[in-house]
């Protein structure tokens, strides 16, 4: 019998073109996903060189960073925005790649995008020059971010250079309490481990409440997977996963697909095989989360006060910490409770999927916003967008005074106009509260979907628990 | 394509003793809309730099008694978003060069790709390393990337890591895609019998 393997593994091996003692991988990738920020510098490189696309059907192109979120069938009005884009046309034009562009059926946040079309498949090694590329290890694939050297050697060669990371298992077990969902799981994950606890890791999340997850559940924890430091983070998939992929635009169809399912089912850790790491938490410890920081792991239960500096684990941390307390205009050992918020912000490749919108459809049906907040609602995609008013839930936002926009990534990280004011705190579905992230001098607080919804409604941060 | 060659680099060095600093720090994203790689170096630490107005403010790259090639920073320095951007913006700025205990893994990599050397030093050289500035700014620290050691002023000094094959890219100036290029046949073989 040969030696039992974790999935991450599997796939691993699968994909090595060449492996030489001392040197990186040449690692295959199966699936690239570009948009208009990281790519530019890389097609430069490539017509330097007088180099084509190795392969023009393994790269699919999308602008979502830098578009805006309203008119988005008038010319982009900030002339530099508006070249990136025109850029991007241009390199996919002349290098013949397919490009899902402004007004497209199929546009929208890139890992919104692949998933949703079919093109994300279990077994695959995907690539973006992206970090959140790590969202489509819900499929049980290798995803995660590149730099824009390395979309250059994905477009010329479908290779890139990888050494091995270690591997961790993050098992979660047992049932989730009431208001608490994928978002709170692995913000308490990150809060438990920090922004850089698994830094050189790729991680598989495994237990029952990983596996009672629906898929779109399942891409907001391996999204996040970055922002605990790791590579990316996958989870093997399972009947959920080939109900999700069934039908679905370019998925394999038919008998095909079936021949699919029979391999995709091998696609799981061996019994016996080893990790470097093995983390367990209990799904009943989790509650609705909160940052209150300036780093994904500075996170606690929405109930928790804020630690103070004496309570740091790591003396050599507090002056970062009390510099992050500074910039949050926050006092260290008091509680977010009943803190008033400005913006609440749904949306981002975490939180902008249809089932995310149902969320929170369902707290804010038939109530109107607080009027001290205002409210963006940023679908994922186009087809996220279409299938929300098919639900009638632009009904809904609307009647509730929220707005709701085109797709795009918008104010998660603010590139475009969607930014949040200097001083202001915003409520957000997004992935990173970082100095200014959402616009400069942002204040950002990250929770579920679920929380903002209840923030839109009172104005003020909130345990959704208390209003449902 | 062949980039500048890296062998030993002595050079006094910028403190930044902040962990956790992002890639949105290091260049935020209403940066990002260039089309070219150049000019990033500008824009480094945009928002710690500069305020609104464009005035500077109190921080260690206005500090005139600090500078050098090397930039000393907090544990997990280079976390968040891929943008290679970051590792431009260092690079473009003047830095060749970045010592901290812990670095995020796609900010070191976008940095060997860049001519620029992460060293990866102990938690407790790295608090040597700053006194050593504090104590006086003009101290030159020695990265000898052939014996892979980085030394102060005070002979202190300890070994680091980096992987055979990106040290000699660094050490000669060459380039991963010039690797990747001349294996083209043989990535289409197995691209085929897959």
């Amino acid at each position: 019998m040969s030696q039992p393997k974790t999935l991450f593994d599997k796939i691993w091996d699968a994909h090595i073109v060449k492996q030489k003692e001392g040197h990186p991988d040449v690692f295959y990738i199966d699936r690239h996903f570009i948009h208009e920020v990281t790519s530019p510098q890389a097609f430069e490189g490539l017509r330097k060189r007088g180099v084509k696309v190795f392969n023009p059907a393994r790269t699919t192109a999308v602008p979502d960073h830098n578009v805006p979120t309203i008119d988005q069938h008038l010319p982009i009005k900030e002339a530099l925005s508006r070249h990136q884009v025109e850029t991007l046309r241009k390199n996919t034009e002349e290098f013949g790649v397919t490009l899902y562009d402004l007004g497209h059926p199929y546009q929208g946040i890139v890992h919104i995008v692949g998933p949703e079309l079919g093109l994300t498949l279990p077994g695959m090694t995907i690539v973006c020059g992206d970090s959140h590329t790590s969202t489509h290890g819900a499929f049980g694939t290798i995803a995660f971010g590149i730099g824009t050297s390395e979309v250059e050697q994905v477009l010329s060669t479908q290779c890139i250079l990888q050494y091995r990371p270690k591997t961790m298992k993050i098992e979660i077990n047992g049932k989730l309490g009431k208001g608490v969902v994928a978002k709170d799981i692995i913000l308490y994950v990150i809060s438990k481990i920090s922004a850089s606890g698994a830094t050189g890791y790729f991680v598989e999340y495994a237990g029952d409440a990983i596996r009672n997850l629906s898929m779109e559940a399942r891409m907001t924890i391996c999204n996040m997977s970055i922002e605990m430091g790791a590579r990316g983070g996958l989870i093997a998939p399972d009947q959920i996963t080939f109900d999700y992929i069934k039908g679905r635009k370019f998925a394999p169809q038919g008998a095909d697909y079936d021949k699919k399912v029979a391999e995709w089912k091998q696609l799981k850790t061996d019994e016996g095989a080893k990790y470097d790491e093995v983390l367990t938490f209990d799904a009943a410890d989790i509650a609705p989360m909160i940052t209150y920081g300036t780093n994904p792991g500075m996170g606690i239960k929405v109930t928790d006060r804020i630690p103070t500096a004496a309570e740091l684990k790591d003396i050599s941390e507090q002056t970062s910490f009390n510099k992050s307390l500074e910039y949050m205009g926050l006092e260290e050992g008091t509680q977010l409770l009943g803190k008033p918020v400005d913006y609440v912000f749904i949306g981002s490749c975490t939180n902008a999927r249809i089932e995310d919108l149902r969320l929170v459809a369902e707290i804010v049906k038939g109530k109107k916003k607080a009027e001290n907040v205002e409210v963006w609602v940023v679908p994922g995609s186009k087809q996220v967008e279409e299938q929300a008013r098919k639900e009638g839930l632009d009904k809904i936002f609307e009647e509730a005074g929220f707005q709701l926009r085109q797709p795009g990534c918008s104010a998660c990280l603010a590139m475009n106009e969607d930014k949040i004011p200097a001083g202001k705190y915003c409520i957000s579905t997004s992935n990173r509260n970082f100095e200014g992230r959402q616009g400069p001098k942002s204040r950002t607080f990250l929770a579920s979907p679920l929380s903002a919804a209840a923030a839109a409604i009172t104005g003020k941060v909130t345990d959704v628990r208390s209003i449902v | 394509m062949a980039k500048e060659k890296f062998t030993t680099l002595k050079s006094q060095a910028v403190p930044l003793p902040i962990e956790n600093i992002d890639t949105d720090q290091i260049i935020p994203a209403r940066f990002l809309k260039a089309t070219t790689r150049d000019g990033f170096g500008e824009n480094l630490f945009r928002d710690w730099r500069f305020n609104n107005d464009d005035t500077p403010k109190d921080f260690v790259l206005n500090d005139k008694k600090y500078t050098g090639k090397i930039l000393v920073a907090g544990k997990n320095f280079g976390c968040g978003s891929s943008r290679e951007h970051a590792a431009w913006a260092i690079h473009d700025y003047g830095f060749r060069v970045v010592i901290s205990s812990f670095f995020a893994d796609i900010f070191k990599n976008n940095a060997l790709n860049n001519a620029t050397l992460p060293v990866t030093v102990s938690e407790d050289f790295l608090k040597k390393t700053f006194a050593a500035i504090e104590k006086n700014p003009a101290t030159v620290i020695t990265v000898d990337l052939e014996n892979q050691k980085v030394s102060l002023e005070d002979g202190t000094s300890e070994s680091f890591d980096i992987n055979a094959y990106k040290k000699t890219c660094l050490a000669n100036g060459y380039d991963d895609i010039d690797y990747l290029l001349s294996l083209r046949e043989e990535i289409k073989q197995f691209e085929i019998a897959r």
